[in-house]
């Protein structure tokens, strides 16, 4: 046969030609007519209730409210290594919101992440996770939303690098990683145990931070719950070794949830924050479902216990900044202020978050209870941030030391605040 | 011996590396500006600034700061001639028992050098650590906010 590279050539410019018109044609959502906004007193009281719950469960506040912006109103930022995503406005005001959108286009969105007008959304938004929710959850959350208050709030444009800011490339993304289809009960397991992993999996999508990702951003299957990665801070794992020396108990975990505080363990930091302050709006019943489902993931084995009663070595920093809350028998300690040695940062496989911490600290939350830590990012140079990393690290952990230290308080520091 | 620069002045410090900040000030410099409210960092109170920026003097232990830039409220000015920020403070009436002041104008004074224009917002959020039991915040406001204008029209 003979070799001919015309013929080759154009075969496979022809092929490549066709399988992207294939691709896009596939690619192509149709839009789906607006409609008027529905009035809020034509949905079911019950179902507005339930669609609450979920979305606390669900903690669409989180993301979709800015820094001191309206409830649902989004515009607020999303670092992700692909660029600045903002979040989208999910009240109902028909111009700038979801006003405009049926019921079918919002399950759209919510199942295969394309909006009402057939734009593919990034997913950023955990609709690979929703995907599964049952269609009574679905359309309860749609309730829930429409009948919020309309804010007219556009969000800033995102700003995603080339080629990725071709929304119609997420297609591929779907058709490679998206499994649509209703979550399946696991009938080995009690009903309280498969409440809580349906939550987990679908409307709660806490696999989206504690799941590692690929290098195009989607979760590693595999690895579910190995701990992953959450604006700059790491999301711990989840199965096999849970973050901290102590053991977590359902009972522990539900109450950590609920007001992102666990006595002997620590507090939630970062962005778990948002995530507990939720929760605490959600029905106790369900939080202790999750709890259920996320201890059963745990690791059974005895956990590594903290260093008790072993000698601290004399540290002036440790002495003037930390031991006043954190020392056995300071008065913030007979508070509830963990002590370092059962601090899951401390004890964590990487430096990040214990860095994170120390910057930034435990924010107020304004009108709500709850654990405080001041930041030292003001009061420590990078240097004296490595220092006391490298002091609690050889005091409060049987665990060796951390490589990258340097180099993680710089990346933390380039961050910014969270 | 531990060398501090507070106010522009250099002073010989004999004290445990481990001792907050407002400690020496108070008991070893004089320097009574900064008082101390909770210990925790929880209350501001004892709020000073260290290379310009806003940090709690009772949890920052002076190991931490040779080589460093310390500024109380006595740096600002003096009380026949108030600095800026303290004017505006004066002049908005914003204290009523005092205790929490001094470290409401050194956090205002942080911020203002950090950005001369802040909005209502960002002063809410930039004073949010300090505490007032008086109840005068409005007056805080306005008086961070009088600052903000004063500051801009001595640049003018």
């Amino acid at each position: 046969m003979t070799f001919r590279p015309g013929l080759t050539g154009s075969i496979v410019v022809g092929g490549i030609l066709a399988i992207g018109v294939v691709c896009v044609a596939l690619a192509w959502k149709p839009s789906i007519e607006p409609v008027t906004p529905p009035q809020a007193a034509s949905f079911d009281a019950d179902r507005v209730a339930r669609g609450a719950a979920l979305a606390a469960v669900g903690d669409c506040a989180v993301c979709h409210t800015a820094k001191s912006g309206q409830p649902f109103a989004g515009g607020r930022p999303l670092s992700t290594p692909f660029g600045v995503i903002y979040a989208t406005n999910i009240t109902p005001d028909a111009e700038t919101g979801i006003g405009a959108w049926s019921e079918e286009a919002f399950a759209r969105s919510m199942r295969e992440g394309v909006n009402r007008t057939g734009q593919y959304l990034y997913p950023a938004f955990p609709y690979p996770h929703f995907t599964h929710a049952t269609d009574q959850d679905v359309e309860a959350l749609y309730a829930f939303l429409m009948t919020r208050t309309p804010v007219s709030a556009k969000s800033p444009p995102n700003s995603i690098v080339f080629p990725l800011n071709i929304r119609r490339l997420v297609a591929g993304w779907n058709l490679l990683f998206l499994r649509t289809g209703e979550w399946r009960p696991d009938p080995s397991q009690s009903a309280e145990w498969n409440r809580g992993a349906y939550l987990v999996e679908t409307i709660g999508h806490c696999g989206a931070c504690h799941t590692p990702l690929n290098a195009l951003g989607a979760e590693e299957g595999s690895r579910a719950f190995a701990g992953g990665e959450a604006e700059g801070w790491d999301a711990p794992a989840l199965r096999a070794t849970p973050p901290g020396p102590g053991p977590w108990s359902v009972e522990t975990l539900t109450n950590y949830l609920r007001t992102g505080f666990a006595p002997g363990h620590g507090a939630a930091a970062g962005p778990m924050r948002g995530v507990t302050d939720e929760l605490a709006r959600a029905p106790v019943e369900d939080v202790r479902a999750i709890a259920v489902y996320i201890a059963s993931l745990m690791s059974k084995s005895p956990s590594r216990t903290a260093p008790a009663g072993r000698a601290i070595a004399y540290d002036a920093v440790y002495e003037g900044a930390c031991a006043g809350c954190h020392a056995p028998g300071s008065s913030l300690r007979q508070l509830g202020a963990p002590s370092l040695a059962a601090s899951a940062v401390v004890n964590a496989p990487s430096p990040r978050d214990a860095i994170q911490t120390i910057l930034r600290g435990i924010p107020w939350r304004e009108g709500r209870a709850g654990p405080f830590m001041p930041g030292f990012a003001d009061e420590l140079s990078d240097q004296q941030v490595a220092h006391l990393v490298g002091y609690l690290r050889a005091n409060f952990s049987h665990s060796p030391a951390w490589p990258d230290v340097e180099k993680e308080i710089r990346r933390a520091r380039e961050q910014g605040g969270s | 011996m531990i060398t501090l620069t507070v106010n522009g002045r250099k002073h010989e410090v004999d004290a445990d590396p481990d001792t907050p900040l407002l400690y020496v000030l108070r008991d070893d410099l004089q320097l009574n500006g900064a008082k101390f409210g909770c210990g925790f960092g929880q209350c501001g109170a004892c709020t000073v600034m260290v290379d310009g920026k806003a940090i709690f003097s009772c949890l920052t232990p002076i190991a931490l700061l040779p080589a460093r830039q310390i500024k109380t409220i006595e740096g600002l000015g003096t009380e026949s001639a108030p600095g800026v920020v303290q004017r505006a403070f004066i002049d908005e009436q914003a204290a009523q028992c005092g205790y929490c002041i001094a470290g409401m104008v050194m956090r205002a004074q942080a911020l203002l050098e950090r950005d001369p224009s802040p909005s209502e917002d960002q002063i809410r959020e930039a004073m949010m650590p300090n505490l007032c039991r008086c109840g005068t915040h409005m007056r805080i406001l306005r008086a961070v906010q009088r600052a903000a204008l004063a500051m801009k029209g001595a640049a003018l």
